[in-house]
């Protein structure tokens, strides 16, 4: 019966077209042209996103009966450089928030001054990049409010986040953009779950930025710089994970 | 469906598949094979699945992917793209194709709207679901008759509902839970997250549907074989399909 014959062509077809694909799939992203195309999709996105949806929004916040039972941590729990564990030690007395880059009046900020500003508290949900979402009460100043003390130039495009932690040997840093920057929700949080931020989830004061992915919100922030562009930033992707594996720098989808 | 012609040897042809159906169909099979991989290739990333507003390690996950039967993992791990873990490469062909799979069905339901496919060939009539008759259509697909000898290029009532299921549940679903897992989506449109009841079950939903969908295609493709592959491949690539010689 020819059609058998057809059947079984038909099957091994698709056998051999389904591996040719996943081959090709793996061939095309190692491609430098093909991966330009692949990665395209990142700016689409955004693009899309920014467009279609107002950029003000807020995310959801939550009651205290729908926050997570442990809020776990994640990336790194313990910077254990000899500086960081000399001020954890003293308790962060020495700690200084540096503010700079292009702004009018670069600021160094000890944390009880930081503690001092007008804080916003919020029960958000984090994403993690891998799936996971855990709940939790952050509190801190707005990062606007700090950048509009410090008097950002009309220059200024991304802000950059750099860390006491560090990865392969360089301290881990993170950016954004403005529109992320002086979103209502996007604070410095010094407190998690109305305790001060320990050293697990980025102590003194770490990140949030709640629209995007987790590894946007940097921990153990050290220093906030606002920059015209990101190209003089680690290899010019705008973040650690974006410069060495190829993570997406806008996180919110 | 109209204008059977006679070809030489006799045997009825139909056009099948419009020029629309035909692109939309190649376009989702292929986008299908990449979310379906880079989907198993973030999933592997944090491959445990809760209900509600939250989830991670310390809470409770309803299942995981080490409960699941080896061949099962080995399939995915078959299917995953690319074929070594690499998250941050799963996400980008995931989130590129997810914009030419909504974008692809979005056109395919404007068109198929305005050229009366999905009234003509999809409506569900009442009559049809009447268990006489649903009953009867699994008979036939059991002795493996596919087709109505009075009206042979008609779709029957299972091809109807599992259509209709893909197109306008399941798909939909997929994009939907999809965006609910966005952040800043969730900002935007908050309703996303109360449809489903937080963006872990929207995680959850995603998976459920994403089986749904391979169970679809699983079934789809053996049915194609059934009914005659080449007449069935060809219609979706020329738009001819000719009347099986048993209802012609």
């Amino acid at each position: 019966m020819s059609s058998l014959i057809t059947r079984r062509a038909l099957v091994a077809g698709a056998t051999i077209g389904t591996g040719a694909l996943l081959t090709g799939c793996d061939k095309i992203a190692a491609n430098p042209e093909a991966r330009k195309i692949l990665f395209m999709g990142e700016d689409m996105n955004r693009g899309l996103q920014r467009a279609l949806t107002n950029r003000n929004a807020l995310v959801p916040e939550f009651s205290p009966a729908q926050m997570s039972p442990i809020f776990r941590s994640n990336g790194t729990r313990d910077p254990g450089t000899p500086g960081y564990t000399a001020m954890v030690a003293n308790n962060f007395a020495d700690y200084r928030l540096k503010v700079g880059g292009l702004v009018d009046r670069p600021l160094s900020v000890t944390l009880p001054q930081l503690r001092q500003m007008p804080s916003r508290t919020q029960i958000t949900r984090h994403d993690c990049v891998e799936g996971w979402s855990a709940i939790g009460k952050w509190r801190g100043p707005k990062l606007g409010a700090l950048l509009s003390a410090a008097g950002l130039q009309s220059t200024a495009r991304y802000i950059v986040f750099t860390c006491a932690d560090l990865y392969r040997g360089t301290p881990y840093y993170e950016s954004i953009d403005l529109i992320d920057a002086f979103h209502p929700q996007t604070i410095l949080a010094w407190a998690l779950n109305d305790r001060v931020l320990d050293v697990a989830h980025g102590a003194p004061v770490r990140l949030r930025v709640e629209r995007q992915l987790g590894y946007k919100h940097a921990k153990y922030v050290m220093a906030i710089d606002a920059v015209a562009s990101l190209a003089g930033i680690g290899k010019g992707k705008g973040g650690y994970w974006e410069d060495n594996v190829d993570y997406d720098w806008y996180a919110g989808i | 469906m109209n204008d059977p012609t006679v070809t030489p040897h006799t045997v009825m042809a139909v056009k099948r598949h419009t020029l629309a159906t035909r692109v939309w169909h190649w376009v989702t099979v292929v986008t299908m094979f990449i979310m379906i991989g880079s989907g198993i290739g973030i999933l592997k990333a944090h491959p445990r699945l809760y209900w509600g507003r939250y989830g991670a390690n310390f809470d409770t996950a309803w299942t995981t992917l080490d409960q699941w039967p080896g061949w099962v993992v080995t399939l995915l791990n078959l299917l995953t793209i690319p074929a070594s873990y690499n998250l941050a490469i799963s996400r980008r062909w995931h989130l590129l194709f997810a914009l030419v799979l909504s974008f692809a069905l979005l056109g395919f339901m404007i068109v198929s709207l305005i050229n009366r496919h999905f009234q003509r060939d999809l409506r569900v009539r009442a009559a049809e679901l009447s268990p006489r008759e649903v009953a009867h259509d699994v008979k036939e697909h059991l002795a493996f008759r596919f087709h109505d000898p009075k009206r042979p290029g008609a779709y029957n009532i299972l091809q109807k509902l599992s259509y209709v299921a893909t197109i306008f549940v399941l798909i939909p679903v997929m994009i939907l839970t999809g965006l609910a897992m966005s952040p800043n989506m969730d900002a935007a449109w908050p309703w996303l997250l109360e449809i489903f009841g937080g963006r872990q079950s929207a995680r959850s939903i995603h998976f459920i549907a994403a089986t749904g969908l391979v169970l679809f295609i699983i079934a789809h493709l053996a049915l194609v074989i059934l009914a005659g592959a080449w007449n069935e491949v060809r219609s979706m690539i020329t738009g001819r399909w000719a009347v099986p010689e048993d209802v012609a």
